[in-house]
């Protein structure tokens, strides 16, 4: 599904991982930790760097922070990601011989395993049936996609500054989309509409400011909206500028613990090399495997451990900008300001529509001494918010806190997968006796809620106790660590999953929003309820899957996180019914008091709301923004306003 | 133009009609005190368990609304809390309802045996009764019964439980109270009591709207009450209250609960209880108060022949779907929504728009009887003879004839007619008669009717008019377009729309039309005439066919009371006012001009007597300014602006073209 929008990463850099056979010591414990959180990879063989049609010219001269071991992503990421669907090309969920379900791959925790569950919760659920296939078109035929419009001055311009770029099909093809439900389906079906024209690696600051001037020069209309959908009616060429090969660590300040990062790594391995050096940054979106620093601050991203670290805005120290007008940046690295305004919250949140981020100041903590993941069951939702509600009031909010509801409760559990032992087994069946007959809990409206907490070893237990303590006010029973992880490790494969779904005629998407305590409860009901009913009145002939979870509690609120998908079968045009089902869905968000957007951004699906979120003054300032620093439009996604 | 699709939007309530079943049948051939204390276990709201009448009074009590607003009070006044909070507890002790099984039970028993005296049957539309239980486990349900007689809600009750739905919880009238041992009965039935008026008081008026919210959000019970606010004693649908219905819908607005559907029922006498009392009323003469003693002087009634009931379960209504587009819920997202303010003008435009319609579906679902067909035909007959100075009466066959064109001209109107199939049309007529027999008089030589009060004014004759008011209410907009037809001086479309537009305008404090929806109103009108024929419509003129012109002076006559009525009024203002009077003074004297008049013939109608058409005539004067309220001296003086009664009078009168009050252009 979507815990990654499609104009999340402006500076797209979805740069999978390296390997590192020869760790050292701490290296193996952040691989450990990250395996725990990400379900991680064990990378064998990396995707050669070879390029022919690239014209090679790096700035090696920047080089000396780099550590021996980290080597460069391919350019070429569709070697090693799917180009149609979501994350791995050998990482996907498939219904094997037997009809059994089945993870690929080796880089998760659920990878090569059998799912027996999920067969049935899927033809049950759905009312889909492995008979009935829908599968993607195999192969990118290259000369279906629009040759490239290019501005020969530009071109030539560009060539002679050595950085490297590509006019080829894939690449620009990849750079296209983001992962919006409308843009997999067109994918999947062969169809592309406007895709960028070329393809550009910056590799450093430097580059960027060369690539921007010159686009500027030639009103080239250098779109850099990068992996994103392209304006159709864009008439100027598109480039897209993937700061993927951007994705260097500058410097660790151990004293102020703050770190200077490139903005084109990506989310893991940012972690990675910090943990190599005993410090993380705490920062864990969901698509923290693919998403990179610059998308974070672009959207304004959130974390899963927020409630420790903080988000994207609490996070960051110092922000680069390169923009049309020159580069933006603050003078000095004072942790607050009173300076007017603050001038990064002109760029958090602005979606590519003002400049390219190139490095961000970041915080950084030293690496956590234990983690513990929790779980505890509720006998219904309403209680489960309850005490959420309850823990945020106490502000004793664990690293994090998720509540899912009662249909997300049996997806996770269909996701099982299949248990070695007997006696593994046997303690599942007792539990679920326990539960169910024992405490009298009903299995159709108990939900569950996911903890990690995070610290020192004797605090966290001390944590752990004092959050139970409140949950049990609110009949909430421990149920145990496993339960908790396995919540977590969905949130990486679900992206997955919708790939699976629409082999099967199923879509489906997700949503966000943020909303006042009083409104959790209401909102949930309502906007599933709105779903179904949608669904119904559009002629979807199978009930749908509407559920939600809490995903983050504030002090005045909370993250609630919507999943939806159905069965299209029957429908002539199921994209356009699943755009309108969502459209509905966003305005019975807004009309419950609702946000607009909660970390997702606004990008081109939302805007139409924008007026109304931030009124007409709020839409005048914004765009006298925009219309001072980049007036010619050359960063033209046309995203927010 | 799309007549079609406008009339059928107009009208989304508007279904094709169920059957009927009768459910006395049942309770003549078993045991009654079987099926009294028989297994009752209704379904309820997303499966809930019923609610303690005290759970509930604690619910209301803590809840936030309720705490804001003695807080309030209590700072304002400069009371403890606790003394407010009291207050706030008596109040809702006072309101409350207890219902209780074993007091259902005691009803459905007695009930049981009353209803089988009184009626020959009460024919229940099972169709709806299944929909509403449907509407029930999916949101919360309000009940919105037409309010014509005493017994509705305790029938509406009795038929809820006879279906095993959930009972409901009823609004009622603080007069009830007034009535010992009754209220109480009533109360642990389920009805709980409001103050008739309650304007200022904040505190009441918060415990009252949490105490429905309460109930409606958790889905305990079904919420009922009267869109009309108090019986209608004419037989006509009042103008409906909002302040209910703004309550109920609250939720929904705020996003407390999904959605509200509201179910408009429709209950159909063939007589009223209360004919009696009522068509005194209708004279004039005033209302008595509410007394368990005059509910047991008026046992008599047992031993008559009330015919049938029919109760018509219309669809129900979501709420969200009416408020789509209309209302925007955002308008809650900046205040915390348990703190209590006046509704925004959408709201208050939605809230009324809704009541009209609902209260139309009401009507447009009433059934109505061969009797109300005959009524009609008498009272049109009666009132022409009487100018003519015609012999009195009319044969059998005459009327059976006239009868059977009447019903075939209101079946294509869409009314909702219960004419026996399997009966010839005379037997109808007969059997009809017989019902009815002691308000008309059989001359003795030939068969011929007359009345037997004709020259004597104030006898039954009014309750004619009680009866056939269900028909008359089916035929709107229909009625002021043929009288604009009549009235206007040529075929121009544009005349004859500004004719009806200004009667729509006079007439709206009188009938149930939906405010401004002048333009839907006259294309509903024309394209039911056009449909049965009996107009041509062209781009620019309005024609009467000839088959259209006993229709339209059917139609026309249908109106005529009215049209009087409000220029007798006119010229009592112009004639008999010199300069000011009192809203007290006005009834009695506009009452002793109208019997001057009626004695001296040179008014037809003693309808006119009835002083809700007084009332109404006044409202609508004052709505068009030609009288005007001053302050100072006594409260409530009037000032009549006596050239614009004058023209007024002039123009229902048909001496100048009604152009008038036009705002509103085709």
């Amino acid at each position: 599904m979507d815990p990654l929008p499609p104009f999340t990463n402006t500076e797209a850099a979805w740069r999978p991982n390296s390997g590192s056979s020869s760790s050292s010591d701490r290296q193996r414990i952040a691989q450990q930790r990250l395996r725990i959180i990400a379900g991680h990879l064990q990378r064998s063989e990396d995707g050669d760097s070879s390029s022919t049609v690239l014209l090679a010219a790096e700035c090696k001269a920047q080089e000396s922070q780099k550590t021996a071991e980290e080597k460069t992503v391919p350019r070429k990421r569709h070697e090693i990601m799917k180009w149609n669907g979501w994350g791995y090309s050998d990482s996907r969920f498939l219904f094997n011989k037997k009809g059994q379900a089945e993870f690929t791959g080796k880089r998760y925790r659920l990878s090569g395993m059998i799912i027996p569950g999920l067969k049935d919760w899927f033809e049950g659920t759905f009312g889909a049936s492995l008979q009935h296939k829908t599968p993607a078109t195999p192969v990118l035929t290259s000369s279906s996609v629009p040759p490239p419009t290019l501005n020969e001055a530009f071109v030539e311009e560009l060539k002679s500054t050595g950085i490297p770029f590509s006019l080829e099909a894939e690449d620009r093809v990849f750079r296209a989309h983001g992962h919006c439900l409308h843009e997999i389906f067109a994918l999947r079906e062969g169809k592309f509409g406007r895709v960028p024209d070329m393809v550009v690696w910056p590799n450093c600051h430097n580059d960027v400011v060369k690539i921007v001037e010159l686009a500027c020069k030639h009103n080239e209309g250098t779109s850099v909206s990068s992996a994103l959908e392209c304006p159709p009616e864009e008439t100027r060429s598109i480039v897209s500028l993937d700061t993927s090969q951007m994705n260097r660590i500058l410097w660790i300040d151990e004293k102020n613990l703050t770190a200077h990062v490139e903005a084109g790594i990506v989310g893991q391995d940012l972690e990675r090399l910090l943990n190599e050096s005993g410090y993380c940054t705490g920062h864990e979106p969901d698509s923290m495997e693919f998403s990179s620093l610059g998308g974070w601050v672009a959207t304004r991203a959130s974390g899963m451990k927020k409630n420790i670290y903080g988000n994207i805005e609490d996070l960051v120290v110092h922000i680069k900008m390169v923009t049309p007008q020159g580069v933006i940046e603050k003078s000095c690295q004072g942790p607050r300001m009173s300076t007017g305004p603050d001038i990064h919250h002109f760029i958090m949140g602005s979606e590519g529509t003002l400049g390219v981020v190139t490095e961000v100041t970041m915080k950084i903590r030293p690496m956590p001494e234990y983690q513990k993941y929790g779980s505890v069951v509720f006998p219904n939702f309403e209680q489960g918010v309850a005490c959420l509600r309850e823990v945020a009031k106490q502000r004793c909010a664990p690293a994090s806190i998720r509540l899912m509801d009662n249909e997300q409760f049996k997806f996770g559990h269909a996701l099982k997968p299949q248990v070695s032992s007997i006696f593994t087994s046997f303690l599942d069946g007792l539990k679920k006796f326990y539960i169910t007959k024992f405490k009298g809990f009903d299995p159709n409206h108990l939900c569950v809620a996911t903890l990690l907490f995070e610290g020192d070893r004797e605090k966290v237990l001390q944590h752990e106790k004092q959050v139970y303590d409140i949950a049990a006010k609110f009949g909430g029973l421990a149920a145990g660590e496993d339960n908790g992880q396995r919540g977590y490790m969905l949130t990486f494969v679900i992206a997955y999953l919708r790939d699976l779904g629409m082999d099967y005629y199923v879509i489906g998407e997700s949503f966000e929003t943020s909303v006042p305590w009083d409104r959790v409860l209401d909102i949930c009901r309502n906007v599933k309820a709105r779903i179904v009913a949608e669904c119904k009145d559009k002629g979807v002939q199978f009930s749908p899957l509407s559920t939600c979870r809490v995903t983050q509690t504030y002090d005045a609120g909370a993250c609630v996180y919507f999943y939806f998908a159905f069965n299209y079968r029957g429908l002539s045009d199921p994209v356009h019914v699943y755009e309108q089902v969502e459209h509905a869905a966003r305005e019975e968000i807004l009309a419950n008091g609702g946000s607009l957007s909660h970390h997702h951004g606004v990008g081109k699906l939302r805007k139409e709301w924008m007026r109304d979120t931030v009124s007409n003054v709020g839409m005048g300032m914004l765009k006298s923004v925009k219309d001072y620093v980049d007036p010619k439009n050359i960063f033209g996604n046309r995203n927010l306003l | 133009m799309a007549s079609e699709a406008v009339y059928s939007h107009r009208d989304p309530m508007l279904k094709k009609r169920d059957d009927f079943e009768d459910i006395l049948e049942e309770r003549r051939n078993s045991s009654d005190l079987r099926y009294a204390l028989r297994c009752y276990t209704p379904v309820l709201y997303k499966g809930m368990t019923p609610c303690k009448a005290n759970t509930l009074k604690s619910m209301v009590l803590q809840s936030n609304q309720l705490r804001y607003v003695i807080s309030q009070v209590s700072k304002e006044t400069g009371r403890a809390t606790d003394d407010v909070r009291e207050d706030a507890s008596a109040i809702l002790e006072e309101m409350a309802h207890s219902l209780q099984l074993s007091t259902v039970r005691f009803f459905a028993f007695t009930l049981s045996k009353v209803f089988k005296t009184l009626f020959r049957s009460i024919c229940v539309n099972e169709e709806g009764i299944q929909r509403l239980q449907q509407a029930i486990q999916e949101h919360p349900v309000v009940l919105l019964p037409s309010h014509r007689s005493y017994m509705d809600f305790l029938l509406m009750s009795y038929i809820l439980y006879t279906y095993d739905l959930a009972l409901p919880v009823i609004a009622a009238g603080m007069d009830f109270m007034g009535m010992k041992f009754v209220g109480e009965m009533l109360r642990m039935s389920g009805a709980f009591f409001i103050r008739r008026s309650f304007g200022g008081d904040k505190l009441y008026w918060s415990v009252f709207s949490e105490y429905v919210k309460t109930m409606l959000k958790n889905g305990f019970a079904p919420v009922e009450f009267f869109l009309e606010g108090t019986r209608s004693r004419t037989a006509k649908s009042l103008t409906p209250k909002l302040g209910l219905l703004n309550i109920v819908m609250d939720p929904f607005f705020k996003g407390e609960v999904y959605d509200v559907s509201v179910v408009p029922v429709s209950i159909s006498y063939e007589r009223i209880l209360e004919e009696a009392l009522y068509a005194r009323e209708m004279l004039g003469v005033p209302k008595p108060k509410e007394s368990t003693s005059g509910l047991f002087k008026a046992r008599k009634v047992l031993s008559e022949d009330y015919g049938s009931i029919h109760v018509y379960f219309g669809q129900p209504v979501s709420v969200r779907s009416l408020a789509q587009g209309r209302v925007n819920r955002c308008q809650f997202n900046l205040v915390p929504r348990h703190i209590p303010g006046k509704p925004s003008e959408e709201i208050q435009n939605f809230v009324n728009d809704t009541a009209y319609r609902l209260v139309r579906a009401q009507e447009e679902n009433m059934v109505l009887k061969p009797w109300v067909l005959l009524a009609s035909l008498l009272l049109q007959n009666h009132h022409q003879n009487q100018t003519a100075g015609q012999e009195r009466g009319i044969a059998l066959d005459e009327l059976t004839a006239q009868a059977v064109w009447l019903r075939d001209v209101s079946r294509e109107y869409g009314a909702f007619l219960n004419w026996p199939g399997v009966m010839t049309p005379s037997e109808v007529v007969s059997s009809s008669l017989s019902l009815h027999r002691g308000l008309l008089e059989q001359g003795a030589s030939r068969r011929r009717h007359s009345r037997r009060g004709a020259l004597e004014p104030g006898s039954r004759r009014p309750l004619l008019r009680l009866v056939q008011e269900p028909g008359a209410a089916r035929l709107h907009p229909t009625g002021p377009a043929a009288s604009a037809i009549h009235a206007a001086t040529s075929n121009q479309k544009q005349e004859v729309f500004n004719s009806f537009s200004f009667l729509r305008n006079m007439f709206s404090n009188e009938f149930i039309l939906c405010p401004g929806a002048t333009v839907q109103d006259f294309e509903e009108a024309c394209y039911l005439l056009v449909k049965t024929r009996a107009l041509q419509v062209t781009q620019q003129e309005v024609l009467v066919t000839e088959r259209g012109q006993r229709t339209l002076a059917f139609l026309t006559s249908m109106l005529d009371p009215f049209l009087q009525g409000y220029q007798v009024i006119c010229r009592f203002l112009c004639e008999e006012v010199a300069d000011t009077l009192t809203e007290k003074q006005f009834i009695p004297a506009v009452r002793k001009f109208i019997v001057k008049h009626l004695l001296a013939g040179r008014l037809r109608y003693t309808e006119v007597l009835s002083s809700d058409l007084q009332k109404n005539a006044l409202a609508a004067l004052l709505r068009l300014g030609a009288v005007r309220k001053i302050k100072g001296a006594e409260p409530g003086t009037l000032k009549v602006n006596a050239v614009m009664v004058n023209s007024l009078e002039d123009t229902l009168g048909g001496k100048l073209p009604m152009q008038k009050a036009v705002s509103a252009r085709l």
